[in-house]
């Protein structure tokens, strides 16, 4: 196996290296900087070239371990070709293809193939094993189109402003955000951001991503202009003493959980607005397709469901058990959680 | 349909109950008449039976989506919801049509019920088509019979009177007994002209505040009236034009569901008011508030269920007598009338007096207060003995003095995911107490979590599954949670041998390990103590 589970993650031993630890090693590849798959303590991280600063902020003071790689180009590690490609996720989040003696590997990271005009659009990659995460496999999770997603946003925006409340958009805060950023329409009022969101925008710009003007949101700045502003903050801060400086308020969060109807009454907001950064059913089989991949690994989500469905249609297919969350309901939920 | 839907995700978003009046009189005042008046038969519980066979649904809702069954249960398990899981799975149509919520209900859904197998197939792939959504959502919850959302009876009448500008009694009079939901029907319910009803109006009730300061501060305990709080629902019985209405304290009419009651109180003279609770009742003792539910969850009542769960109407006051308002005089004198008028009841009939408690002395209320468990009370009331019935939650003359109930530190050891709002999270859960080196299942409880513990109990139920039996989890016996109830009795049916009524949880125990809940001797000894008090009682 060129590529297996280990205690400490995803091991290459050939190239005795990780991809996504969730435990100290010596080396490791990164998929993308959020916070399961991009952990501390590690020797040296690679990552995509795009992604190079969201993960020297996320690492601190290990910052500097952190190494970079342009998408699509080769390092070879003890005869090892590795390579990161475009995955869609968030910015600079990277597919990893892991070539020894013949024999092709992908990892897919988290990915999405719905537009995303803050990020490098994912791209297929041919190879013979497919290591995919399946947050969304299941066939109830078919997305809305991202423009129709956008228009319903801006339309609860533009109504709330119209009766003087602020419209509190919540998402996670690196990937979502920018996101969702980017698909406002500024002529509808100010854009305000929480803290965690801003340093993230912030690196996002840094890297030449048009993102809309936004204010960062300190109480010793409370404005009327507040009550036409949309705000975009991590949910984690929902119900809490920061929202209460915005007044009256609406409350919604954008996450493909959104689109069930249990999960959007828990949530508690006034709406859930179903933007995900994962694929959807059809998106995850299209993808699987497209690799050309004779034998799939699905982790994190769905893998029982995804596994019969692959093997019913001819592929081998296995659940490969990896400790990223993408199981959970209500991950986004908090700060430290992956963003859905 | 469309608007219904929106009025639809209007009520189901939001937790409000203003947005949600708002809401509901926004669509009455603008929808046709025939589509209000269905809406209000679907708000109000009137929803057709399941019209299609469940299995068939899932067979035609698979097909049509091009998936195998096992994946229709797959998707059904995660969704929690058969017609979500169907409106989510079947692809989205190309022509949606616009028709209104009565041609769809009267056109489209009713005549499903008597098609064949095939033809019901080809309605509904057609049907699906033409919706999206919510319409989509709305109408399977129709089609399978199970129709609801979070708006009681109360708040649909209080649109209704917000959009006609007719007083909400009138309304949930007009609302009473048989009618069809037809376009004319509604012109009626909401016509200005209200001499048909205002006779049919309870008063406001009367509420205690709770007490907080010591008894004592309450003065001279020989100038209020004690009796016991019991546990049931408040009503009002208005006996006039031959005619008895039962009215709950949310306003809403009851009348048709406790049929020995309206029957016994059908004797009173008329011109009568009474104020009181009704009860599950057997042997001259309420039964616990779970009975009383399934009576209150049937709009048409069977007789097999009455004579199972008999209610009993304990009254507490009389607010009119011979067509006269009783409420601004002294309350002893209303209990008085109250007695005269309940003792020339038959012998037998299901409504007797709220017995007063005597007592001497503020230590006197304190001892009887502590049997309120054994007399299936929920506590004490104290009312000011001149006090005179007031409006709402008014004034401190009437106070409500509740026994705290008991608890254990349980573990908690096996989870299952719930439905609805907890689809997919981990919400049921079962405990356990220590017996020895074991954990005995002991309670099963549901609420009492915050949304957010709530997703915390369920990552941590992820984390720490040990076994898997079909949808119940079996996990690391780590985590306590304080749990209360309101009463223990021996079970042989239960492994603990012990069975506690209306377990919830009251706080997660962070600071406790599993090695420090509660043992079986301990709740053992909680039963004793509170056979022990019962005895004194019988003494």
């Amino acid at each position: 196996m060129l590529l297996r589970v280990t205690d400490r993650g995803l091991w290459c031993e050939p190239a005795q290296l990780y991809i996504d630890p969730w435990a100290p090693v010596d080396r490791a590849v990164i998929t993308h900087a959020h916070s399961d798959h991009l952990r501390f303590g590690c020797g040296q991280y690679l990552v995509a070239a795009p992604g190079t600063a969201l993960a020297r902020t996320r690492l601190g003071a290990h910052g500097d371990r952190v190494q970079s790689v342009a998408y699509g180009e080769p390092v070879t590690v003890h005869g090892v070709r590795i390579s990161l490609h475009p995955a869609g996720h968030i910015l600079g989040s990277a597919q990893i293809r892991v070539e020894h003696r013949g024999e092709v590997w992908v990892v897919s990271g988290d990915y999405k193939t719905d537009p995303d005009p803050t990020c490098t659009p994912w791209e297929p990659v041919r190879c013979h094993t497919f290591i995919t995460e399946c947050t969304f496999g299941l066939p109830i999770y078919r997305w809305p189109s991202t423009a129709q997603v956008f228009d319903e946003i801006n339309a609860w925006w533009r109504a709330n402003a119209a009766e003087g409340r602020a419209s509190l958009l919540y998402g996670y805060s690196l990937g979502k955000a920018q996101r969702l950023l980017a698909g406002l329409d500024p002529s509808i009022g100010p854009i305000l951001t929480h803290g965690a969101v801003e340093t993230m925008t912030g690196l996002y710009r840094d890297a030449g991503i048009t993102m809309p003007e936004t204010t960062y949101a300190t109480v010793d700045q409370r404005d009327p202009a507040w009550s036409r502003a949309i705000v975009i903050a991590p949910p984690s801060v929902d119900g809490g003493t920061w929202v209460r400086r915005f007044g009256p308020s609406a409350a919604a969060f954008a996450s493909g959980w959104m689109l069930v109807r249990g999960a959007r009454r828990r949530r508690g907001v006034d709406r859930g607005f179903t933007l995900s950064d994962h694929v959807d059913w059809p998106q995850l089989l299209a993808a699987i397709d497209a690799t050309g991949a004779q034998r799939v690994l699905p982790t994190h989500g769905f893998t029982g469901p995804v596994v019969r469905w692959l093997r019913e249609h001819g592929l081998e297919a296995d659940a490969l058990a990896t400790r990223y969350e993408g199981e959970r309901d209500d991950a986004a939920v908090d700060e430290t959680e992956a963003g859905s | 349909m469309k608007a219904f839907a929106m009025l639809y995700e209007a009520i189901d978003a939001s937790t409000s109950t203003q947005a949600k009046v708002a809401a509901l009189t926004q669509y009455f005042a603008e929808a046709p008449p025939a589509d209000s008046a269905w809406a209000v038969a679907f708000l109000t519980g009137r929803r057709p039976k399941r019209l299609v066979r469940a299995p068939d649904l899932r067979t035609w809702a698979a097909a049509a989506a091009d998936i195998p069954d096992w994946l229709f249960e797959d998707s059904y398990a995660q969704a929690g919801d058969l017609a979500e899981t169907i409106t989510l799975l079947v692809p989205r149509g190309k022509t949606i049509a616009e028709a209104s919520l009565s041609a769809w209900v009267e056109d489209r859904l009713l005549p499903l019920a008597t098609m064949d197998a095939d033809a019901q197939r080809v309605a509904l792939l057609e049907a699906w088509q033409q919706l999206d959504g919510t319409a989509r959502f709305v109408f399977n919850k129709l089609l399978t019979g199970a129709f609801r959302v979070g708006v009681s009876q109360g708040l649909v009448v209080r649109a209704l009177a917000a959009a006609s500008d007719v007083h909400a009694d009138i309304i949930a009079h007009r609302l009473m007994g048989a009618w069809e939901p037809t376009g004319e029907w509604f012109e009626q319910l909401v016509r200005g002209d209200t001499a048909d009803a205002d006779w049919s109006r309870p008063y406001p009730f009367f509420l205690a505040h709770p007490l907080e300061a010591p008894v004592e501060s309450l003065g001279d305990v020989q100038e209020w009236q004690v009796e016991w709080k019991w546990d049931g629902i408040r009503a009002q019985i208005v006996k006039r034009r031959d005619r008895v209405l039962l009215w709950s304290r949310g306003e809403e009419l009851l009348t048709g569901r406790f049929p020995e009651v309206e029957q016994a109180c059908a004797l009173l003279p008329d011109g009568t008011v009474l104020d009181g609770e009704l009860l599950a009742w057997r042997d001259g003792t309420p039964m616990p508030f779970t009975a009383l539910q399934r009576r209150l969850n049937r709009k048409q009542v069977g007789r097999a269920l009455v004579a199972q769960v008999p209610v009993h109407f304990v009254a507490y006051d009389c607010l009119e007598h011979a067509g006269n308002d009783l409420r601004t005089q002294p309350l002893h004198e209303r209990r008085s009338e109250m007695q005269r008028l309940v003792a020339a009841l038959p012998t037998g009939a299901p409504v007797s007096v709220s017995p007063r408690i005597e007592a001497t002395s503020w230590t006197e209320v304190s001892e009887a207060r502590d049997l309120s468990r054994q007399q299936a009370a929920e506590g004490l009331m104290l009312k000011r003995a001149n006090s005179a019935y007031g409006v709402g939650r008014r004034g401190n003359d009437w106070r409500k003095w509740k026994v705290s109930p008991l608890t254990v530190d349980a573990v908690l050891i096996y989870a299952q995911a719930g439905h609805g709002r907890r689809a997919g999270l981990h919400t049921d859960y079962t405990f356990a107490v220590w017996n020895g080196d074991t954990l005995v299942p002991f309670a099963k409880a549901y609420s009492g979590l915050t949304d957010a513990e709530i997703r915390e109990v369920d990552r941590f139920v992820r984390a720490n599954t040990r076994e898997t039996y079909g949808p119940v989890r079996t996990v690391e016996p780590t985590l306590v949670f304080e749990l209360a109830f309101e009463g223990i009795q021996e079970s042989a049916r239960h492994k603990s041998g012990l069975a506690v009524r209306f377990p919830r949880i009251t706080r997660w125990r962070r600071d406790k390990v599993a090695r420090d809940a509660d043992s079986l001797e301990s709740v053992r000894a909680l039963l004793r103590a509170q056979q022990a008090h019962e005895q004194r009682g019988d003494a």
